[in-house]
C-alpha cells in the first residue's frame, strides 16, 4: 500500500495487457468455435475490465467501501439477467415471445 | 439546546433570509426538504383530486360522469402523479433530506448542490406530466405497457414517459447524496450501531434508487424512441416481445414499491420507540431487515407477470422469491409489538399514525401473500383485490408513514405545535376513512370487479358506494389535516427543543433548528433509543 | 483510501473545502465514493440495454449472426485499441495531477482528448454507412437479404444503435468534461489544485472504456 501514485511501469503493464486481450478476442471470433465463442469473448471482456478497474480505476489500491460498491453494481447486474433470461429460457414452446412465427 | 435567554429571536434555518431567491438557491437541506413538501403537496392534491374523480363515478354501475376514456386518464394520471411525484419522492425527498443530516451529526449533505439540483430536475419533471395532463392525458395506466403504450395510444405518452424519466434522475441523485452522506458525514461516536433506525431504513431506499431507477429510465427511454422513430423494440409484430418491457419495468417498479414503504417504516420506529420510552425490541434485526427487503426486494418482480405469458417455471421461482419478503417485513411488525410490550405507551397523535400503520400494513402485506401464491394469483390478478392490497401498502402504510413522521416532526421543522387533539381527531378520520374506502375493495375483487372500468354491474353498487363515502371521509381527514397543519404555522403555540421528550440528535438542537444544524459538532456517546432509566449516560 | 491519504500529503497548502465537510480527507472520500456510486447507477443504466441485447439475441441467434456481418470488426476493433489508449493516457492524466504536474496533465488530457475525438470520427463514418446502406432503423429500414427477416434484422439494429449511441453520448460528455479540465488546470496553474475533479473524469473515462470492451465483442464479434 507504499505506492499510492502508482509507477507508470504498472500503467504501461496493463496497457499491454489490455492490447494483446484485444488482439485475442479478435483472433479468437474468426475461428468457428460454436457457442464458444461467446463464452471465450465474454471472459476476455472481463479479465479487460477487472485489469480497467483494478489498476486504472485504482480498485486495487482503494478502501473496502469502494469495493463493496463496485461488485454491487456487478451483482445486481447479474440477477436482472439471470432472472430475466430464467423466464427466456424455460417458455414452453406454446407460449408467446418464442413461438413468434419465422 | 442553547436558548440564549434575554435575546429576542434566534437565528434558524427559516428566519436567516425571506428572500425568494434565498429560497430559490438554497443549498441548506432544511429548505431544500421544505421546498419538496410543498411541491409534492400540489402532487398529491392533484393526485388526490383525481382520485376522489374516480370514486365520483363509481358510485353508479354506469359510467355517468366521465366517458370510459376519460376515465382511462383519471386513473393513470392519478396513478402517474401519486406514485412517480407523491409517494417515491414524499418521506424521502421531504423528511430523508430534512432528518439525516440532523439525526447524524451533519452541518448538511455530502452534495449540496446536487441536492438543489435534484429538486428542479423533479419539479421539471412534473410540470411536464402537469402538461401532459393539461393537453388531453394518457390513457395507459401508470404502467405504460407496451405494446399499447408504444404502437397504439394516441394519447400524450411520450411527454409523460420524459416526465418519469426525468423525475427518476431527481430519484437517483438524492438516493446517491443519501449513501455518501450516511456513509462519510457522521459524526464522532455515530457509529452504524447507532444509527436511527430511520437512517438504516433510508440507507436500504437509496440503495434501491440507485440501483433500480437508472433501468426504468433506460426502458421509458426505449418506449419514446419506439413512439417516435416508429421501430419496434417491443412490438410483438416487428419481433419484439412485450414481456421484456414488463420485465424490466417490474425491476425498478417492484423494488419501488419499497421505496415508499421502508422510509415510512423508518419513521414508525422512531415513532414507536418515542411514545412507548423503551429502546427497540433487536435493533439489530430491524436495522437488517431494512437491507434485506431491499435486496430480496429486486429479487420477485416477476409476480406482476404471472398472467403475461412468462414461463411457468419462472412464475414458479418468483412466487418463492416473493415470500420471503415476508420474512423482513414481519421482523419489523413483531419487533415493534414487542416494543410496546412493557412500554410507557402515550397515545399522542404520531402515535396514532403509527399504530394505524401498523394494522392497515399487516393487513396490506398479508394479502400480498395471497396474491404471491401462483394458484390464488390467477382469479385475484388484475382485480379490485390487487387494488386494495397495494393501496393498503401504498397510501395505509406509505401515507399513514408519512402523516406520522409530519406530525412528530411537525415542532422541530416549523417550530410550532399544531392542535394535539385536532391531530388525534386527523388520525381517526384517516383511519377510518381508509379502511371504509378500500375493504370492500377486497370484496369486490374477491367477486371478480377487474380494475380499471368505469361501469360495473349493479349488484356490485352497494360495496362501491361504501367505498366512495370512505373515499369522501379520506378526503375530510386531509383535508382537516391540512388546516390545522397550515394554521398552526402562523398561529401555533411556540415549540420546545424536544416537546415529545425523544432521543435523537435532531432533538439536542434548537427548534427550528439553526442554519448550519449544531453550535458545536456533536460527539455521540451513547446508542440510539436510550430511553430506559436504567441505561446510563446522559446525552 | 491511502491513495488518498498520501496523495493529500503532496499538497501541504490549504485546497478548497466546502462548507459541510469537516476536513479534505472527507470531501475527498465523499466525491470518490460519489462517484462510484454514480458509475454503479451508469452500469444499470446501460444494464437495461444489455438485458434486451441478451434476450433478443437468445429469441434470434442466426438473425443476429447474419446482422452483425454489416458491422465493420476492422473499424470496431480500431476503436478499441483508439479507447484502450485514451484510458491508458486519462490514468497518466489523473497520475501527473497527484503529483501536481500540471504541464504533464493537460498534455496526457489532450492526448486523451485527441483519442476521443478520433473514436468519435470512426463512428461517424460507421453511421454514415449504415445511413447510406438503409441500415438505419426506422420507415427506409432494409436489410437486403430476402432470407433475412427485415424486422428481426432491424432489431438488431435498433440495439446496436441505441447502445453505441447511447455510449458515444458519454464519450462526447467526456470530452466535454476534459476540455473544461484542461481550462481549470490552465487558469488555477499558480496554486495548489486539488486533483479530485481529474480523478473522478478518470474514474467515468474508464467506465465509458469499460462498456465499449463488452460492447464490441457483443456487436462486431458474434461467433456461429
Amino acid at each position: 500500500m507504499q505506492m499510492h501514485i502508482v509507477p507508470v511501469r504498472v500503467y504501461f503493464i496493463v496497457y499491454v495487457l489490455l492490447m494483446i486481450l484485444l488482439f485475442v478476442t479478435y483472433w479468437v471470433a474468426t475461428m468457428h468455435l460454436g457457442r464458444w465463442n461467446t463464452v471465450v469473448a465474454m471472459l476476455v471482456a472481463m479479465v479487460k475490465t477487472s485489469l480497467v478497474a483494478l489498476f486504472f480505476m485504482h480498485l486495487y489500491y482503494s478502501g473496502r467501501l469502494t469495493h463493496v460498491w463496485a461488485a454491487v453494481g456487478f451483482l445486481f447486474l447479474v440477477i436482472m439477467f439471470g432472472l430475466t433470461m430464467n423466464d427466456y429460457i424455460t417458455r414452453e414452446p406454446s407460449a408467446p415471445g418464442l413461438s413468434v412465427p419465422e | 439546546m442553547t436558548e440564549p435567554g434575554g435575546k429576542t429571536v434566534q437565528k434558524n434555518y427559516l428566519n436567516a433570509d425571506y428572500s425568494i431567491k434565498s429560497w430559490l438557491f438554497t443549498l441548506d437541506h432544511k429548505r431544500i426538504g421544505i421546498l419538496y413538501l410543498l411541491t409534492i403537496c400540489v402532487f398529491f392534491a392533484i393526485g388526490g383530486t383525481m382520485a376522489a374523480l374516480i370514486r365520483l363515478e363509481l358510485l353508479t354501475p354506469k359510467s355517468d360522469f366521465f366517458t370510459s376514456d376519460t376515465y382511462n386518464k383519471l386513473f393513470t394520471l392519478h396513478g402517474v402523479i401519486l406514485i412517480f411525484f407523491f409517494l417515491i419522492p414524499s418521506i424521502p425527498a421531504f423528511l430523508g433530506n430534512f432528518l439525516i443530516p440532523l439525526m447524524i451529526g451533519a452541518r448538511d449533505v455530502a452534495f449540496p448542490r446536487l441536492n438543489l439540483f435534484s429538486w428542479y430536475i423533479f419539479t421539471l419533471g412534473g410540470l411536464i406530466a402537469f402538461g401532459a395532463l393539461v393537453v388531453g392525458g394518457v390513457d395507459t395506466g401508470w404502467t405504460f405497457y407496451t405494446p399499447y403504450s408504444s404502437s397504439f395510444a394516441q394519447t400524450a405518452v411520450t411527454a409523460t414517459v420524459a416526465a418519469a424519466f426525468i423525475a427518476g434522475f431527481s430519484s437517483i441523485f438524492t438516493g446517491l447524496n443519501f449513501i455518501v452522506t450516511i456513509h462519510k458525514m457522521r459524526a464522532p461516536g455515530m457509529t452504524w450501531y447507532r444509527l436511527p433506525l430511520f437512517v438504516w431504513a433510508h440507507y436500504a431506499t437509496s440503495v434501491i434508487m440507485v440501483l433500480g431507477t437508472p433501468v426504468v429510465a433506460i426502458t421509458l427511454f426505449l418506449v419514446g424512441l419506439e413512439r417516435v422513430l416508429g421501430i419496434g423494440i417491443f412490438d410483438p409484430a416487428k419481433g419484439g416481445d412485450p414481456i421484456l418491457f414488463q420485465h424490466l419495468f417490474w425491476f425498478y417498479s417492484h423494488p419501488a414499491v419499497y421505496i415508499m414503504i421502508l422510509p415510512a417504516m423508518g419513521v414508525i420506529s422512531e415513532l414507536i420507540t418515542c411514545f412507548s420510552h423503551r429502546k427497540i425490541f433487536g435493533y439489530e434485526f430491524v436495522a437488517y431487515s431494512s437491507i434485506a427487503i431491499a435486496i430480496i426486494g429486486f429479487l420477485v418482480w416477476g409476480h406482476h407477470l404471472f398472467t403475461s405469458g412468462q414461463s411457468r417455471f419462472a412464475s414458479i421461482v418468483f412466487s418463492f422469491l416473493t415470500f420471503l419478503v415476508a420474512i423482513p417485513s414481519a421482523v419489523k411488525i413483531f419487533n415493534w409489538t414487542a416494543t410496546l410490550y412493557k412500554g410507557r405507551v402515550r397515545f399522542e397523535s404520531p402515535m396514532l399514525f403509527a399504530l394505524g400503520f401498523i394494522g392497515l400494513f399487516t393487513i396490506g402485506g398479508l394479502t400480498g401473500l395471497y396474491l404471491a401464491s401462483l394458484g390464488m394469483d390467477i382469479p385475484l390478478q388484475d382485480t379490485y383485490f390487487v387494488v386494495a392490497h397495494f393501496h393498503y401498502i401504498m397510501v395505509g402504510g406509505a401515507i399513514m408513514g408519512f402523516l406520522g413522521g409530519l406530525h412528530f416532526w411537525w415542532p422541530k421543522i416549523t417550530g410550532r405545535m399544531y392542535p394535539e387533539a385536532f391531530g388525534k381527531l386527523s388520525a381517526l378520520v384517516v383511519f377510518i376513512g381508509f379502511n371504509l374506502t378500500f375493504l370492500p375493495q377486497f370484496i369486490l375483487g374477491y367477486l371478480g370487479m377487474p380494475r380499471r372500468y368505469a361501469s360495473y354491474p349493479e349488484e356490485w353498487q352497494v360495496l362501491h358506494v361504501l367505498s366512495s363515502a370512505g373515499a369522501s371521509i379520506l378526503t375530510v381527514g386531509y383535508l382537516i389535516t391540512a388546516t390545522y397543519l397550515i394554521w398552526s404555522v402562523f398561529c401555533g403555540e411556540k415549540a420546545p427543543a424536544n416537546p415529545w421528550g425523544a432521543k435523537g440528535l435532531e432533538w439536542q438542537t434548537a427548534t427550528p433548528p439553526i442554519p448550519d444544524n449544531f453550535e458545536h459538532r456533536p460527539i455521540v456517546r451513547e446508542e440510539a433509543y436510550a430511553y430506559e432509566e436504567n441505561v446510563k449516560g446522559a446525552a | 483510501m491511502t491513495t488518498h491519504q498520501e496523495a493529500i500529503e503532496h499538497h501541504p497548502d490549504e485546497l478548497e473545502l466546502g462548507h459541510q465537510f469537516e476536513d479534505i480527507e472527507q470531501q475527498t472520500e465523499a466525491y470518490t465514493v460519489g462517484m462510484w456510486v454514480f458509475l454503479v447507477t451508469e452500469i444499470m443504466f446501460f444494464g437495461g440495454l444489455f438485458a434486451a441485447y441478451i434476450v433478443y439475441r437468445a429469441l434470434y441467434p442466426e438473425i443476429w449472426y447474419a446482422a452483425h456481418e454489416k458491422l465493420d470488426k476492422v473499424l470496431g476493433g480500431v476503436n478499441t485499441a483508439v479507447l484502450l489508449t485514451s484510458s491508458f493516457t486519462m490514468a497518466l492524466a489523473v497520475r501527473s495531477a497527484m503529483l501536481n504536474r500540471w504541464k504533464a496533465q493537460v498534455s496526457y488530457l489532450l492526448a486523451t482528448m485527441a483519442f476521443a475525438i478520433t473514436f468519435l470520427v470512426i463512428k461517424y463514418f460507421e453511421y454514415k454507412e449504415k445511413f447510406e446502406h438503409h441500415l438505419f432503423p426506422g420507415p427506409n429500414f432494409n436489410f437486403g437479404d430476402p432470407g433475412v427477416p427485415n424486422d428481426k434484422a432491424q432489431m438488431f439494429f435498433n440495439l446496436y444503435f441505441a447502445m453505441t449511441g447511447l455510449h458515444g453520448a458519454h464519450v462526447l460528455i467526456g470530452v466535454i468534461v476534459m476540455i473544461a479540465l484542461v481550462i481549470r488546470t490552465i487558469n488555477m496553474r499558480n496554486q495548489r489544485q486539488d486533483f479530485i475533479p481529474v480523478e473522478l473524469a478518470g474514474l467515468y473515462w474508464h467506465f465509458v472504456d469499460i462498456v465499449w470492451i463488452f460492447l464490441f465483442p457483443l456487436l462486431y464479434l458474434i461467433g456461429r
